[in-house]
């Protein structure tokens, strides 16, 4: 279900001193289906922006529907649409609490009013897309690696069945091994499902790979909303708001600038790789 | 949603309040409560009023700040003010049902009202103006002869900083785990008041173990500078009262000294308007 944003500005403190503009007229179309990497810098808004996603934060003025009704009107099911419009925090594992890994991913649908049997299903069902073993189930979820508590802390919103998954920096502070796996499985889980997902992250390495829409946010406001390797040709304007293209992009016009004839038009290793091979046939 | 408390908060201006030593301002404060609660009528209350606004005024916080702290005591407040009104015994004024409105429960509830109210704007006069840090600093030194009867008071100082600091981060982390819990349909309004404390569970668990691992960080942190207590222990910047100190001593002594007159002559002097 589409979620369009109309013009949504939000203020932090408005009224005081300390009033800040967050998010400065807003206004998106998030169709079925997509794989979308919002990027910005630290304090770009990309936070404040998700949470209007699911109604966590009102919008200081403008409007966000959620499959064509006004998510504040009166009488909008809030509950409803977070269950559709899943939200992975920054540092998920975070919020775990229940005593076995279960329990704590049957939170969510216990949440739905649904039946044991159902939310037993769905739990199991979430484990398994985010890749947990059995054999950890039943174990407190404290003890897990801090890899596995953020696949558990993912499931527990998948267990909800959302239709939008958005994950606010799936990857922080996770190892490159890590880092890799939660993104391997989500784009499977992207595959498998065919929900639309939202990864914000500020590093383009991360989201080159997997997506097919970038929308970059500075101070607030969208700068870029685009294919990838449209984004990623504005490299130099990226670089003056603190981001940057994935670094194979940067090795390609280096080799370029050296007088090897490949296109720089590259944003992952594979294309690269593909780009490079082709070169040396040609020759 | 929690940030709404005011209590324990500090305004950034730039005054003359926020520039003074921190052992005046907490001074100022405990002797203006206790001057409360010895002052005696109306002139008393008059001179702490007076004193009061022109602190405000002079501390360029907005007034909305203060009494928003105030609401958090609403409650308490007329708790208090319906228990003096109705319990204290006394000469009757009107009696409704089993119970009875004294003269004395009046005057009482009245009293107790202003001494409240003044009490807690003040003391988050104090609070808004001066920093956790400067205010654990001044405590500090006004405690130190304390040290020689074997009382820790650089670790108590310490503590009391650092339980300061963590009252904004633990806001802003309940504030999170809150929106993470609400993301997955968490209910923390409806219900009776059972399920109400049962669904407070998911908030509360991760509150505490973020607590605690925030605790060891900090405690790891200060480990890993070589943090030792008080003992031989030098301030960046050590506190010494200046000019304007001094003058805020003097204006707190004329207000004590107008309170007290005011308080024994004004009766006279409203008497004798009345005679």
């Amino acid at each position: 279900m589409p979620i369009i944003l109309d013009n949504v500005s939000h203020i932090y403190g408005e009224d005081t001193a300390m009033a800040v503009r967050a998010l400065d007229k807003i206004s998106l179309v998030i169709p079925d289906g997509q794989f979308i990497g919002l990027i910005g810098h630290t304090g770009s808004g990309k936070s404040t922006l998700v949470q209007h996603l699911n109604g966590l934060m009102k919008a200081t003025s403008g409007a966000v529907y959620f499959n064509g009704e006004d998510i504040d009107s009166e009488g909008f099911d809030k509950k409803k649409l977070r269950s559709k419009v899943g939200l992975v925090f920054q540092y998920p594992e975070h919020q775990l609490f229940e005593t076995d890994v279960f329990s704590d991913v049957c939170f969510g649908p216990k949440n739905l009013g649904l039946s044991k049997k159902e939310i037993e299903l769905r739990a199991y069902a979430a484990l398994k897309l985010v890749g947990m073993e059995d054999d950890y189930f039943y174990q407190s979820p404290f003890e897990l690696s801090g890899g596995q508590k953020r696949r558990v802390a993912i499931a527990g919103v998948l267990a909800m069945k959302p239709e939008v998954l958005i994950l606010d920096e799936p990857t922080a502070g996770l190892d490159p091994k890590g880092r890799d796996e939660i993104l391997d499985q989500i784009a499977k889980l992207k595959r498998e499902t065919g929900i639309t997902v939202i990864l914000v992250s500020h590093s383009m390495d991360d989201v080159a790979k997997y997506v097919d829409r970038i929308i970059v946010m500075n101070k607030g406001r969208v700068m870029y909303d685009d294919e990838p390797r449209e984004v990623f040709r504005q490299y130099q304007e990226l670089e003056a708001i603190g981001l940057a293209a994935p670094q194979v992009t940067y090795i390609m016009k280096e080799l370029r600038d050296h007088g090897f004839d490949v296109s720089d038009d590259v944003t992952t290793i594979e294309e690269a790789k593909q780009e490079i091979i082709a070169y040396f046939k040609e020759r | 949603m929690l940030r709404d408390i005011t209590l324990g908060q500090y305004y950034q201006a730039d005054s003359v309040i926020h520039r003074l030593d921190p052992r005046v301002k907490l001074g100022t404060t405990i002797i203006f409560i206790i001057s409360l609660f010895v002052f005696h009528g109306v002139g008393g209350y008059v001179a702490a009023a007076v004193f009061l606004a022109m602190v405000i005024k002079l501390s360029k916080v907005p007034f909305h700040f203060m009494i928003k702290g105030m609401k958090s005591i609403v409650f308490l407040l007329s708790i208090t003010v319906i228990f003096n009104l109705f319990l204290t015994p006394g000469q009757p004024i009107f009696r409704l049902w089993k119970l009875t409105v004294t003269q004395e429960g009046v005057r009482l509830a009245v009293l107790l009202s202003i001494r409240l109210g003044f009490l807690i704007i003040g003391s988050s006069v104090m609070t808004l103006t001066t920093t956790p840090n400067q205010l654990t600093d001044g405590l500090e030194k006004m405690l130190k002869p304390l040290n020689r009867l074997g009382v820790p008071v650089h670790e108590i100082a310490m503590m009391m900083s650092i339980a300061l600091r963590f009252i904004p981060i633990l806001m802003e982390e309940t504030d999170k785990i809150m929106k993470a819990q609400l993301a997955r349909c968490a209910d923390f309004e409806s219900g009776n008041l059972i399920r109400k404390a049962k669904s407070l569970v998911p908030l509360l668990v991760p509150l505490f173990i973020s607590a605690f691992r925030r605790a060891n960080d900090l405690a790891m942190a200060m480990e890993a500078r070589c943090y030792r207590g008080g003992d031989h222990r030098t301030k960046m910047k050590p506190l010494h009262y200046e000019r304007r100190d001094y003058i805020a001593y003097l204006i707190v002594l004329c207000y004590l000294v107008a309170g007290v007159v005011l308080g024994k002559l004004l009766p006279i002097l409203l008497g004798s308007v009345v005679a």
